[in-house]
């Protein structure tokens, strides 16, 4: 295999889709590109950057229609099965067969790319040790938790050793444990056997490992590089402040990105914010805005380089987060406690989902709620919502005990749920109306608050839901979830698959939302959102592992100032090393 | 492309093909509501048609109404007891008999008028008939008993009188009901049933089988394997081909032991013919799938395209011979119209042998038809 | 008051967003209601009993003036068209056989000299009977045929006459009788559907969990779920009505107000049985095989094709269970017989037990299938 030559070359290739509503949709505009092989390269970009298009095109499932693209050699156009015959490619869902077994779904994929069967002894070993699949083999793949999912889809992939990988957003929806896993089965694939791979990705972090980036945007290839070299755009840019006393990391970081003329970008971390300065600001302005709030230089990344483009080229367009103005509920922000959980327990037949979770947020407050994928998360954020009874313990929201009230309660609640769950078939503006009557909302009073939550969020209320990028999608959901003014909003993995613009535009939103007296509760598997959190609680097995600011957790950890993704890590391998046995329990 | 030798051989079609059916098979076997519609159903259906479903009239109310009681009038109405067909009971007048009748407790009313016997004599005696024409079916038929037995009567009455009436000759009707001289319906519903459960372990069934995997996502994964299209369609159809033989195995037990329908055809050929239109109509089935790529599309679309039709059309209840031009037109282009004609056949009448080439002929020529269409619609693309 | 209005405002938003997702397409705008219409023209014209232009042949030894006669009556009749002639016996089962003819009239050689003898003359009627129906109503027509032909041979020798007259359908036409029926029978086959998918394929698309946290309560979510397929079902049954009414010109005798009542009933008891397959299923599939299931059987033991008093016993208590029977009985009666309520009140009362028992039962299940 030659060094020199090219994987996969494109050569100005375009591919457009009837837009719904008449006209066209150009999803991939004119790319032109050159993979080497044996590396590893990222493909990265915000929603409907085109991404997906074209990884679908290299596996020969959609056809350019100009220009021409050639995989391993091969012209596309020509003879795409044979390339199909050697390639592996997981989308982003991969289609597993819910009613096979783990082995079943290996076995079938294996047969297909005709594994010998001595070869498939090992191989499988290999496959299901590195995957940690070995003890649920003879599990239905339904019945496998969303990281486990992820990771059987790629050992399919990899029955054999395929001539060029091709993975579309991996680690969407995979918790960071699952995701380091993904991550160090590929590494050393790349490593030992020279494997080709192209992966698209929304983490910037998993970006920064790759030998190669190419950066897309609308359909265009903005850039293309090495991930150090391509961070140089934002040297000397970047910087780190601390909030002043009396104020949180998340209110200094609303106020620096909203001053989208001198800051790029800003995130908390650590308890203080980094941002970015846009490179024709005046110092100065910069100073003043900060208003004496010292900032500190700090070394560049990719993400900071990426956001940069990313703000070039979208201009205001993606990046302006809804502004809310939403009347705040009674009560205001406060001390008093709005959710109380006490000795939380879910059964199902003999296997403990949540065992034994206590619990308090306040008013106001933004409460994190993470843990990795089976970990008791969403079955604990189903009984807050009314959605499942507990098996026992005290579960009390918005002053009502769920026992009793469940329908008074849910009156009072917003609810955004994990993937986006409204109608894909009507309108912006028909899904609004409909959640706004269900909560008894009607006549000028719902029309209101329709268009209100329309403009505040920037949508289209002719746009049919189903086909919205989906940042948009995730922007409808919340604007139903807030239609009645809920006093308490809950979010299941809002942002999953959400691009870093979009996320802080929701972030954004979450902070005014918390200002003006809104209860927020929230999962994530993005540790770094975790830092937007006033509280974070780790779950594990059913299990609460720790619970206070991230700061504390990070503490907790063993490394106040480390990223929360090392501390999360940390902290459920604690936990799982005194409990002994609690993967059986997790999956 | 000597750059990137391939590391590996693709595996030939059969292991391919021996991969995707085992996950086809495992598929099947384990799905309930699957295993219901194509197990349970037929065996619900086959006892339904064979006990439920049946034409023939027996014992059908009629009230009498005998205004006029003399003997003449008293033996015509005795003729009317004497058959299995109608059970006469007696109304005192005609008010009471259209009570019973609109009540639904009488299907027909027989009125013998006051002026009866006089008018016997006279020869242009009359016997009113009243029927409830909305089961036109079996009003026709109550017609044609009544009017047999006072036909019978007259008959006898005549020939008691001796031969003076008769100055000409007169013309007697032998009839010969060919391949079901009892005229039992049971006897063409039963191998109509065989037409039905195939079309629905067909066309439903399978429907959705495709439909599913682009729901479900999984075509996107599979598409990117050595596997043609080709091989993905007749995965599906094999095991469905299973089932299907396993039904129509469970029909021509009950038709032969349970129901005792004559099977005059060899077995051989309508196992056959059978087989080729479980094809068919499978394929029709797979064709609406990958079309619609929507389950409730799918299966709705295959209810209205082949189930309903099959029912209704193919000349299963309903003679085609019956029907305008254009209904035939539409009829004829049914593949169930040809193998009911043809089943028909087989059970009733025998070996036609031009007739079972022609039939099998075309289902032959709809299967490849079919084969195609469905590839073609099965590209290996997400457009 | 205030909250009851505000509990209808409710389940008005439900309906109408249900409404909106089935009807929104125009693709799937056509698949509710153009089933309805072309079924039942084609079944109009195709599901028929009535023999019209059946093709019969014959052959005739004779020659004779009386059987030339004879077969004039027949081919007069409009029911009979002659197809072919044969010159051999042996040609019958060619035509028998292949469908080519319905029934063969086999007139022998000395039929003209037997009549003109004054003896009784055979003439052999040979039927297709593949299909018994058919060939049982061929041979009444020919039966009637051959009397009336007798009657004009030697001066009336019965002597007695049957007048016949037939109610509510004076022509005794089979589709007078099979078209009102289909209009139970076609709108349940979707709506039942419809209600059956209603709450599986939220719960496969992950929008169930979004309705269940609002305010609404089961019942309320039943009601919404409920009324869009009534109101399809309605529609349905009107479109074929119509057709019935004015394309086939079959005369209503009985009141709208009536049968729509009873189509009311009929469609809120097969909605109800629809719902409850519907949160007993976790998948559409299921929802769909399983609605099929039941849809087959209740079909078949209405009363559409073949009446229910020639069932046997047990499949005719089993009956009382279906809505579809009660439904075909009412539209039958009060389209064709002019039945006012009363006469018709005893077929609501199981259509009013099925409604009451399956649409608590689909609240109930809605509820209880949660966790």
């Amino acid at each position: 295999m030659s060094e020199s030559v090219p994987i996969v070359v494109a050569e100005g290739i375009t591919k457009t889709f009837d837009a719904p509503g008449g006209g066209r949709l150009t999803a991939v505009d004119d790319v032109s590109l050159s993979v080497r092989a044996g590396e590893l390269t990222a493909l990265v970009g915000p929603d409907g950057a085109g991404k997906t298009t074209l990884l679908r095109m290299m596996a020969g499932l959609l056809k350019p229609d100009t220009g021409r693209l050639y995989v391993l050699g091969v012209d596309l156009a020509k003879e795409a099965q044979s390339v199909q015959d050697r390639i592996g490619y997981m989308p982003q869902r991969f289609g597993l067969y819910d009613d096979l077994s783990v082995r079943e779904n290996l076995d079938l994929y294996a047969d297909l790319h005709g594994v010998p069967e001595d070869a498939r002894r090992t191989r499988f070993a290999r496959l299901l040790e590195m995957t940690e699949l070995a003890r649920f083999v003879d599990r239905s793949a339904g019945k496998l938790s969303g990281g486990m999912k992820q990771k059987l889809g790629l050992a399919c992939t990899l029955v054999r050793l395929p001539d060029l990988l091709l993975l579309d957003e991996p680690s969407v929806g995979v918790d960071p444990l699952s995701r380091r896993e993904l991550w160090k089965i590929v590494r050393q694939l790349v490593d030992a056997e020279t494997l080709s791979v192209i992966v698209s990705t929304a983490y910037m972090d998993e970006a920064e490992r790759c030998a190669q980036v190419f950066v897309m945007n609308e359909g265009k290839m903005l850039a293309e590089g090495v991930p150090k070299a391509m961070a140089e755009a934002a040297r000397g840019l970047t910087f780190v402040a601390q909030p002043p006393p009396g104020a949180t990391a998340r209110e200094l970081q609303a106020r620096l990105i909203d001053a989208d003329a001198l800051i790029v970008d800003a995130v908390p971390s650590g308890g203080a914010v980094r941002f970015i300065r846009q490179p024709e600001a005046d110092e100065r302005a910069v100073d003043a805005l900060l208003d004496g709030i010292r900032r500190q230089a700090r070394p560049e990344e990719l993400e900071d380089a990426f956001m940069m483009l990313l703000r070039r080229h979208r201009g205001d367009d993606g990046a302006a987060p809804p502004r809310v103005a939403l009347r705040t509920p009674a009560g205001g922000v406060g001390e008093q406690a709005v959710i109380v959980v006490r000795d939380l327990v879910r059964k199902f037949g003999d296997f403990t989902a949540v065992a034994g979770a206590s619990f308090e947020v306040a008013r106001g407050e933004v409460f994190g709620l993470l843990g990795p994928n089976g970990a008791g998360k969403t079955t604990t954020f189903r009984m807050l919502c009314g959605l499942l009874p507990a098996t026992s313990g005290h579960l009390e929201v918005a002053g009502l005990n769920l026992r009793t009230a469940r329908a008074r309660a849910r009156g009072k609640i917003g609810y955004v749920a994990q993937k986006f769950a409204l109608y894909g078939n009507l309108t912006v503006r028909e899904n609004l109306e409909f959640f706004g009557g269900a909560y008894g909302l009607r006549g000028k009073v719902l029309r209101e608050r329709v268009s209100a939550a329309i403009e505040a969020f920037g949508l289209e209320a002719a746009a049919v839901s189903g086909i919205l990028p989906l940042g948009y999608k995730q922007r409808l959901a919340m604007a139903a979830g807030l239609l009645h003014e809920p006093e308490i909003l809950f979010l299941d993995e809002p942002t999953s698959g959400i691009d870093p613009l979009a996320r802080r535009a929701f972030w954004r939103t979450i902070t005014a939302l918390a200002a003006s007296g809104v209860t927020i509760v929230v999962t994530t598997h993005f540790m770094e959102e975790a830092e937007y959190c006033d509280r974070i609680a780790i779950l594990d097995a059913g299990r609460m592992l720790a619970l206070g600011t991230p700061r504390e957790v990070k503490e907790r950890a063993g490394d106040a100032d480390g990223d929360m993704n090392g501390a999360f890590i940390a902290i459920v391998e604690h936990g799982r090393v005194r409990s002994g046995n609690v993967l059986e329990a997790a999956a | 492309m000597s750059a990137f030798p391939s590391s590996q051989r693709a595996p030939g079609f059969v292991r391919r093909f021996v991969a995707l059916l085992r996950k086809e098979t495992r598929q099947l076997l384990r799905d309930k509501s699957n295993l219901a519609v194509g197990l349970l159903l037929p065996v619900a259906l086959i006892l339904l048609f064979g006990y439920g479903l049946s034409f023939d009239v027996k014992n059908a109310p009629i009230a009498v109404v005998m205004e006029d009681r003399s003997p003449a009038a008293r033996e015509v109405v005795e003729g009317l007891r004497g058959t299995e067909y109608l059970a006469p009971v007696f109304a005192s007048d005609m008010a009471e008999a259209e009570r019973l009748m609109r009540a639904h407790e009488v299907d027909g009313i027989v009125r013998v008028p006051t002026d009866f016997s006089r008018r016997l004599n006279t020869g242009d005696a009359r016997i009113q008939l009243l029927l409830n024409g909305v089961d036109s079916t079996s009003a026709t038929v109550i017609e044609a008993y009544v009017t047999g037995a006072v036909g019978i009567w007259a008959q006898h009455r005549a020939d008691r009188a001796g031969n003076k009436a008769s100055v000409g000759g007169s013309v007697e009707v032998m009839q010969r009901v060919w391949f079901n001289e009892a005229g039992e319906s049971r006897w063409y519903l039963v191998p109509g049933l065989v037409v039905l459960v195939l079309t629905l372990i067909g066309a439903f069934l399978s429907s959705m089988l495709i439909a599913r995997e682009w729901e479900r996502g999984t075509l996107e994964s599979l598409f990117v394997t050595p596997v043609r299209p080709l091989e993905i369609v007749l995965s599906k159809l094999v095991p469905y081909l299973v089932i299907g033989g396993i039904d129509l195995a469970m029909c021509l037990v009950a038709a032969r032991f349970l129901f005792r329908v004559p099977i005059q055809g060899s077995l051989a050929v309508i196992v056959t013919a059978s087989m080729l239109y479980l094809t068919v109509s499978l394929l029709l089935g797979l064709f609406i799938s990958a079309v619609t790529r929507n389950q409730f599309d799918a299966s709705q679309l295959a209810m209205l395209a082949s189930y309903m039709p099959a029912t209704m059309l193919s000349g299963f209840v309903f003679d085609l011979r019956n029907v305008p031009a254009v209904i035939r037109v539409v009829a004829q282009a049914l593949p169930a119209t040809h193998f009911m004609g043809l089943v028909k056949t087989l059970f009733l009448a025998g070996n036609n042998w031009p007739m079972i080439l022609r039939d099998c002929g075309i289902l032959a020529l709809y299967a490849l038809a079919l084969v195609f269409a469905t590839r073609a619609r099965l590209q290996k693309t997400l457009e | 008051m205030e909250t009851f209005v505000s509990s209808l405002a409710q389940i008005g938003a439900l309906i109408r967003k249900e409404l909106l997702a089935l009807l929104k397409e125009p693709s799937s705008r056509a698949l509710m209601f153009c089933p309805a219409l072309i079924q039942s023209l084609l079944f109009g014209y195709g599901a028929t009993y009535d023999l019209v232009h059946a093709p019969y042949a014959v052959l005739d030894l004779s020659g004779g003036r009386a059987a030339t006669e004879l077969l004039a009556r027949v081919d007069g009749t409009g029911v009979f068209v002659r197809t072919a002639t044969l010159a051999s016996p042996t040609r019958i089962s060619d035509v028998i056989d292949d469908y080519d003819a319905l029934m063969v009239l086999s007139i022998p050689s000395d039929f003209q000299d037997r009549l003109d003898a004054g003896q009784r003359a055979p003439l052999q009627v040979i039927l297709d009977g593949r299909n018994s129906s058919t060939a049982g109503l061929a041979a009444g027509y020919v039966g009637t045929i051959v009397a009336e032909f007798n009657a004009s041979l030697g001066g009336g020798v019965s002597g007695v006459r049957v007048e016949r007259r037939a109610w509510f359908n004076p022509n005794l036409e089979s589709r007078w009788n099979i078209m009102p029926a289909l209009i139970g029978a076609l709108s349940m086959l979707q709506t039942l559907m419809i209600a059956a998918l209603s709450v599986a394929r939220e719960r496969e698309q992950g929008t169930f969990d979004q309705l269940l946290v609002t305010p609404l309560t089961p019942m309320q979510i039943l009601i919404g779920k409920a009324v869009p397929a009534i109101l399809i079902g309605l529609m349905q049954s009107t479109i074929i009505l119509v057709i019935i009414r004015f394309w086939f010109r079959i005369p209503m005798n009985g009141s709208l107000g009536v049968l729509y009542l009873g189509l009311l009933t009929f469609t809120v008891a097969s909605v109800g049985v629809g719902l409850s397959i519907s949160a007993l299923s976790l998948t559409m599939q299921e929802a769909m095989l399983y609605s099929f299931l039941l849809i087959m059987p209740l079909m078949l033991l209405s009363g559409l094709l073949t009446p229910v008093r020639n069932m046997p016993e047990v499949l005719r208590i089993a009956t009382w269970a279906n809505p579809l029977r009660f439904c075909t009985s009412i539209v039958r009666r009060v389209y064709l017989e002019g039945a006012g309520l009363s006469d018709v009140a005893i077929d609501f009362i199981p259509l009013l037990i099925m409604g009451a028992i399956t649409l608590p039962l689909a609240a109930w299940l809605f509820r209880n299938r949660l966790s």
